[in-house]
């Protein structure tokens, strides 16, 4: 029997981890009950990106988009929507501007803004199923490269639409194709890096999860253009779901014959594997992925020779990150113009952003390049949650910088987010508001990078370590002015001694953070406070004269340092706080402050 | 998979299994599901419906249901209404007459004025 409905469900990691997988079984077992299981379609799709508003769940034709579905929804949602028609409304998104109900899931601003063009089939199809791939004109593109293109062709094209690669170099794809099809040898290969290292940055993971085949069926492409047959996938093992399904993926279009030998008859053969990573960040730089591929310690060598000259086992070696890859199969469908039409003139195409940290809408968004910081933060992000005031966001992960206030009309695309002194990265972007310390910030990163960095360079692996050092003592408050000018000075250092781009980056939120909230740094060694009420050492936790005298904070303080009786105000007495700030959380009207008096808000806290 | 036209024939095929997702304006079908609807035997209707568009290979029209219409007791009744906003209620539609529906309204163009509501009212 046809289905008259269609029932897609997030199968995104986000979605997942709110029990997405066991929603669908109760679909299944209540459509069942209703007896009309075979008249309704049951798809469990990639990330629709709307993550904070998980478990999501669409029905076709009426589009209908369920948000925060629970499994005791589920009964409901079959009996009345699928089984009578009548939309079930408590569950149905609402519009955050006018708190009204959106029927159609297209009216969502969320959606409004953003062009997929990566994620083109992530929440749109079934990722387990090739059918649906091919439906949307999966394969289409391989096989017109392969009928009706040279590889020189195939490149040239590449080259006109200016792709850039989206692993964070922004290299031009075409170029770099170019270069590995001029290298002679018997052997050549393509490698997808789908390593993604970057703390909160998913942009590959759901590409992966939810659309495989694209990446896939861009390898062949490439390795067309390039003159190789191999290919593999290096992706971590953190990342169980993408392996999973970019392994039954590979399968289906071995299956299918769409890789394999003799693809559509052309006698040109391709074939995939996955190598699975352990999760080191260094291992996502291309000469270190490699070398692990090789079964080496991932430790990144000197270039050139470029990988496109000697690279795995010694051959010519494209790599090329999976969204960029991602990209590959729409170009030659819809040509390259098309593609040089979207967004900036130096930048062409979407970027894909993981928006997170203090956000309304984490999750997933592409948009064309060149729309501005504020556009992706307030309309299609939502703004700050809880009436917080924008701070600064980090753009490029540990290898990027922060962008303040003044700069958020910039249009994103590759040279500008240099130029304001970050950089694109590989796309993840955590917003913060005036509640996060940008000093403590800064260690953040840095503490990672410190994790991170293989050793190889002096400057990397003993540098890194003394600024986080230097960094620790001031948020004790042990700091001292001198201590900013050595941060500088090490950080300089660090990025014109060091080898790879880990090392030649790792300064930079350090540096950055420096640059623009320098008075906040100066705060911590020469006030020794923190402006923003973070660094435990450096605040005091006051009840501010709008307490209404509630015992809330009395009864969460772990060691009994606040006094007070009903309805009068609370005092903290500051030689038992510990500074925690269980107390703040749980205060109803905001009368608790970690902040130094001159700069406590409307909001206090 | 041999040549590009196979791939071209499964797409066309594997598209046809999923094009209740994509449609975008056309003629809408709405199917009365209420329980009174259900209760009439509206969902063997939609099903045919369903089944009848597939196998016409009818491009733009898109199958919905909707709640109760409120003449409960002309029940199932469909709505038909066309992409310049023209509406047409038909009422006791069984799978019998889903057929006829099909082809002389939606292929012919033709409202087949017996089978109307406001016919059956009178
Ligand atoms: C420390 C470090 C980590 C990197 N991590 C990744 C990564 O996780 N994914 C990725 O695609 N590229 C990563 N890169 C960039 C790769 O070296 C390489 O430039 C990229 O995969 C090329 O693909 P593209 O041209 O398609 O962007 C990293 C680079 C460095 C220096
Ligand atoms: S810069 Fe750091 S991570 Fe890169 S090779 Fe040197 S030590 Fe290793």
């Amino acid at each position: 029997m046809l289905e008259r409905c269609h029932v897609l469900i997030c199968g995104g990691t986000g979605c997942l981890s709110s029990h997405s997988k066991e929603i669908q079984i109760e679909f299944d077992k209540c459509l069942g009950e209703l007896g009309i299981r075979s008249e309704i379609k049951l798809v469990l799709t990639g990330c629709f990106g709307l993550c904070e508003k998980g478990p999501v769940v669409i029905v076709y034709p009426d589009e209908t988009f369920y948000t925060h579905v629970k499994l005791r929804d589920i009964k409901e949602i079959c009996e009345e929507h699928l089984l009578k028609g009548r939309v079930v409304n408590r569950l149905v998104v609402t519009n955050p501007d006018d708190r009204k109900k959106l029927l159609h899931f297209s009216e969502l601003k969320f959606y409004a803004k953003q062009k997929r063009i990566a994620l083109r089939n992530c929440g749109n199809i079934n990722p387990l199923e090739i059918d649906e791939y091919i439906a949307k004109d999966g394969y289409l593109a391989l096989g017109k490269v392969l009928t009706e293109m040279t590889p020189k062709e195939a490149i040239d094209e590449m080259k006109k639409s200016g792709l850039r690669g989206r692993g964070g170099g922004g290299f031009s794809t075409g170029v770099k194709w170019e270069f590995a099809h001029r290298s002679i040898s018997d052997q050549k290969y393509v490698i997808c890096n789908a390593d993604e290292g970057d703390p909160g940055a998913f942009m590959d993971r759901a590409v992966l999860e939810g659309d495989p085949h694209s990446v896939i069926e861009a390898m062949a492409i490439c390795g067309y253009a390039i003159g190789a047959n191999q290919g593999y996938v290096y992706v971590r093992a953190e990342y169980p779901v993408a392996v999973e399904r970019l392994g039954i993926a590979i399968e289906q279009a071995r299956e299918y014959n769409v890789i394999g030998k003799n693809i559509f008859g052309t006698g040109f053969h391709f074939d995939v594997e996955i190598r699975l990573g352990a999760g080191a960040f260094v291992c996502g730089e291309e000469t270190a992925l490699i070398a692990s591929i090789e079964g080496e310690r991932g430790m990144p060598r000197m270039k050139p020779p470029f990988p496109a000259v000697r690279g795995l086992w010694g051959k010519p070696t494209n790599v090329n990150n999976v969204e960029t890859l991602a990209n590959v199969p729409v170009i030659y469908l819809k040509g390259a113009d098309w593609f040089k039409s979207i967004g900036t003139e130096k930048s062409s195409g979407t970027k894909v952003f993981a928006l997170g940290g203090k956000i309304q809408n984490t999750g997933l968004l592409e948009v064309p390049m060149g729309t501005t910081l504020r556009e992706v933060i307030f309309d299609i992000g939502g703004g700050i949650p809880n009436r917080r005031k924008f701070k600064a966001v980090q753009t490029g992960g540990p290898s990027g910088g922060c962008i303040t206030e003044k700069d958020l009309d910039t249009p994103i695309d590759f040279d500008n987010l240099i130029q304001l002194g970050s950089m694109m990265g590989s796309g993840g972007m955590i917003v913060m508001d005036e509640d996060n310390c940008m000093v403590d910030v800064a260690r953040f990163y840095l503490d990672f990078t410190v994790d991170e960095s293989c050793g190889k360079c002096t400057p990397c692996r003993e540098g890194t370590k003394r600024m986080l050092d230097i960094l620790d003592k001031i948020c004790q408050g042990e700091g001292e002015v001198e201590d900013l000018d050595r941060l500088e000075e090490l950080g300089t250092m660090i990025k014109e001694a060091s080898l790879c781009g880990l090392g030649q980056t790792a300064p930079n939120p350090v540096l950055s953070t420096l640059k623009h909230f320098r008075a906040e740094y100066m705060a911590h060694v020469v006030d020794k406070s923190c402006p923003a009420g973070v660094c435990a050492n450096l605040t005091k936790y006051v009840v501010l004269d709008n307490c209404i005298g509630c015992t809330k904070c009395l009864k969460n303080c772990p060691v009994n340092a606040i006094t007070g009786s009903v309805k009068q105000k609370h005092v903290i007495d500051l030689s038992l706080c510990i500074r925690c700030g269980a107390c703040k959380k749980a205060c109803p009207v905001n009368a608790i402050s970690s902040k130094p008096e001159d700069v406590r808000g409307v909001l206090n806290a | 998979m041999k040549s590009l036209e196979d791939l071209k024939k499964l797409r066309d095929q594997a598209l046809k299994n999923m094009e209740m997702r994509y449609q975008v304006g056309g003629t809408r079908i709405q199917v009365g599901m209420g329980t009174c609807g259900i209760a009439a035997g509206a969902r063997p209707v939609l099903n045919k419906f369903v089944e009848e568009i597939a196998k016409q290979n009818l491009k733009n029209v898109g199958i919905t249901q909707v709640g109760c219409m409120g003449e409960c007791a002309f029940e199932p009744i469909i709505e038909i209404v066309e992409q310049d906003g023209t509406s047409t209620i038909y009422a006791r539609v069984n799978e019998r007459m889903v057929h006829e529906i099909i082809e002389e309204h939606i292929m012919g163009g033709k409202r087949i004025q017996k089978y109307l509501l406001s016919a059956i009212k009178r």
